[in-house]
């Protein structure tokens, strides 16, 4: 067990600290590598839990294609410092508040938990004991069983999501010249040459 | 205290001695393969290839890796240090670490895991990020173009990618790497393997392991003709042959994926006398190494696709047809009731 806590309070205390680093960090492509790290050692802190399929997916979701997007776009952005900081005093007050309600609603929700442990009795799908069923196995029997409405509404929500993001971006402009594959492998030899036979020294 | 150490200390022993054999043995390998790619390039294009260090130029990588290491690493004055410096070994280390769960043969893995496919998945969409640093470290216009395609790229082939994973999963019923390659193990050798049933999925995994190793015909990010040579163009020395390295691995760790995921990993062909006689080992290198064949003969006969013909293939051709395979392929085991 000792190995087990040191290397949660390995995880752990990288996690804050990359969590801070993300706040305080001047360069905005830093500030998201420190993300990435915090993301790492969450899903390292998933593992320790015994919930390596949440951590996996983690790692897939969150740092190997949100974070990328992350990435693309800070290093695109001609972020100007002088400015984020002006606005840092008008926002602290919001900023604040919303972390403060944040934190009680974690409070009370943990502290439910621990404070009366018979919450997890009341549970209504109970987590089946690991050594019987594998973490992926557990939650594939809840999700698509239990759940299935609930979770193919959360795809439909993503679906809307999407679509207005295309319909948002997509312009078609009149007048611009595109490529039609279609077009251009239906094309034959026949349809595009023209063979002449030209005499020697004659010219067109 | 003897406790302890059989309890955690010992366990740690083996598994950096397995690791450390499995590092030998697939650095030499690489070396070999690099050197090989080589040579296919050259006999397709009728010239020799490298030929002078050593007997038929075997040495070739040897002698490459001493000249990198010896030269003098170039850090430009405008460059992030500590990022320019990071990015490759990032490249490199997690190129390596995927490697922990490739089981060679039953059994023989670093750590055989019940998410193994997963995690290898995981890994390979990490490692974009070398690319992406190295690029933006370098505060240069052509690396950072590179690395934007780069970022485009390896996102949009993932996706594909997952479908096929998942699609094959379904006709395991495991995520575990070894299940993976039992479960194709039947009566008729080698047409039990999934490139048979999975054919479209295998095509499609094939070249979408390509564009995620950057390989001709979609090596864009490093396209010689228009970015010089992208995200590499400012790395020199120690860091290039990480770089290197990485995606030398990477190329190879996608080869031993596809031996596991549709040509029945270290499965002889045939369960029959002359072919079992020969351990899977075997097996499994021959396989990866064919594939790896092929991977260079495609850099050697395919001109190089433009950038936006690339993001047509990956989005309107393979995501809607690697959906559609895995309705099908669902469906198809769901109503003959095959499913595992």
């Amino acid at each position: 067990m000792i190995v087990a806590d040191a290397f949660f309070y390995l995880f752990a205390t990288v996690c804050v600290g990359a969590g801070l680093m993300v706040i305080s960090a001047r360069n905005p492509v830093h500030a998201v590598l420190f993300l990435i790290l915090a993301f790492v050692n969450s899903a390292g802190l998933f593992i320790l839990l015994g919930a390596e399929f949440l951590a996996l997916i983690l790692i897939v979701v969150y740092v190997g294609a949100v974070a990328v997007l992350f990435l693309f776009v800070v290093m695109m952005l001609d972020v100007d410092f002088a400015e984020l900081r002006a606005g840092f005093i008008a926002y602290l007050p919001v900023g604040a508040l919303i972390g403060i309600v944040l934190l009680i609603e974690l409070i009370l929700v943990l502290g439910a938990w621990v404070i009366t442990p018979e919450v997890a009795a009341h549970v209504t799908t109970p987590t089946p004991p690991p050594a019987e069923v594998s973490n992926t196995q557990a939650l594939g029997q809840v999700l698509y069983t239990k759940y299935v409405y609930f979770f193919e509404a959360a795809g439909i929500v993503l679906l809307i999501a999407m679509i207005g993001a295309i319909v948002l971006t997509l312009h078609h402009k009149e007048g611009v010249k595109r490529q039609n594959i279609a077009d251009q492998v239906a094309r034959r030899p026949e349809d595009a040459i023209e063979v002449r036979h030209v005499e020697p020294g004659q010219g067109l | 205290m003897a406790e302890f150490f059989w309890a955690y200390v010992w366990p740690v022993l083996v598994i950096a001695a397995h690791s450390v054999l499995l590092l030998v043995v697939l650095l030499v390998l690489i070396a070999f393969l690099l050197l090989a790619d080589r040579k296919i390039w050259a006999a397709v294009q009728l010239r020799r290839g490298p030929n002078v260090v050593g007997p038929f130029g075997l040495l070739q990588s040897f002698a490459d890796l001493l000249k990198f290491v010896l030269k003098e690493p170039v850090i430009p004055a405008g460059a992030n240090k500590g990022v320019f410096l990071l990015a490759p070994l990032v490249s490199a280390v997690l190129a390596l670490s995927a490697w922990a769960v490739i089981p060679v043969s039953p059994g023989w893995a670093v750590a055989n895991i019940n998410v193994g496919i997963l995690y290898v998945f995981a890994i390979s969409s990490l490692e974009v990020y070398g690319v992406i640093m190295g690029g933006w470290a370098s505060n240069s216009k052509y690396p950072f173009l590179g690395a934007l395609r780069s970022a485009a790229q390896m996102v949009s082939y993932e996706v594909s990618i997952g479908f096929v994973i998942i699609t094959v999963l379904l006709c395991v019923g495991s995520l575990n790497l070894t299940d993976i390659v039992l479960a194709q193990q039947g009566s008729l050798g080698m047409f039990n393997w999934f490139w048979l049933p999975l054919f479209p999925l295998f095509i499609i995994f094939f070249v979408s392991a390509l564009a995620e190793t950057n390989r001709p015909p979609f090596d864009l990010p490093e396209a010689e003709s228009e970015l010089v040579a992208g995200f590499m163009v400012e790395y020199s020395s120690t860091p290039y042959l990480l770089f290197m390295l990485g995606e030398y691995v990477a190329i190879v760790l996608m080869c031993a994926l596809t031996t596991i995921l549709f040509l029945g990993g270290w499965l002889p062909p045939f369960d029959i006398a002359p072919f079992n006689w020969l351990p899977g080992v075997f097996w499994f290198v021959f396989k990866v190494v064919f594939v790896f064949f092929m991977f260079a003969m495609v850099k050697a006969i395919v001109p190089r696709y433009r950038y936006d013909q690339l993001m047509r293939l990956g989005w309107k051709v393979f995501l809607p047809l690697s959906l559609f395979m895995i309705v099908a392929v669902a469906s198809v085991l769901h109503f003959f009731d095959l499913a595992p």
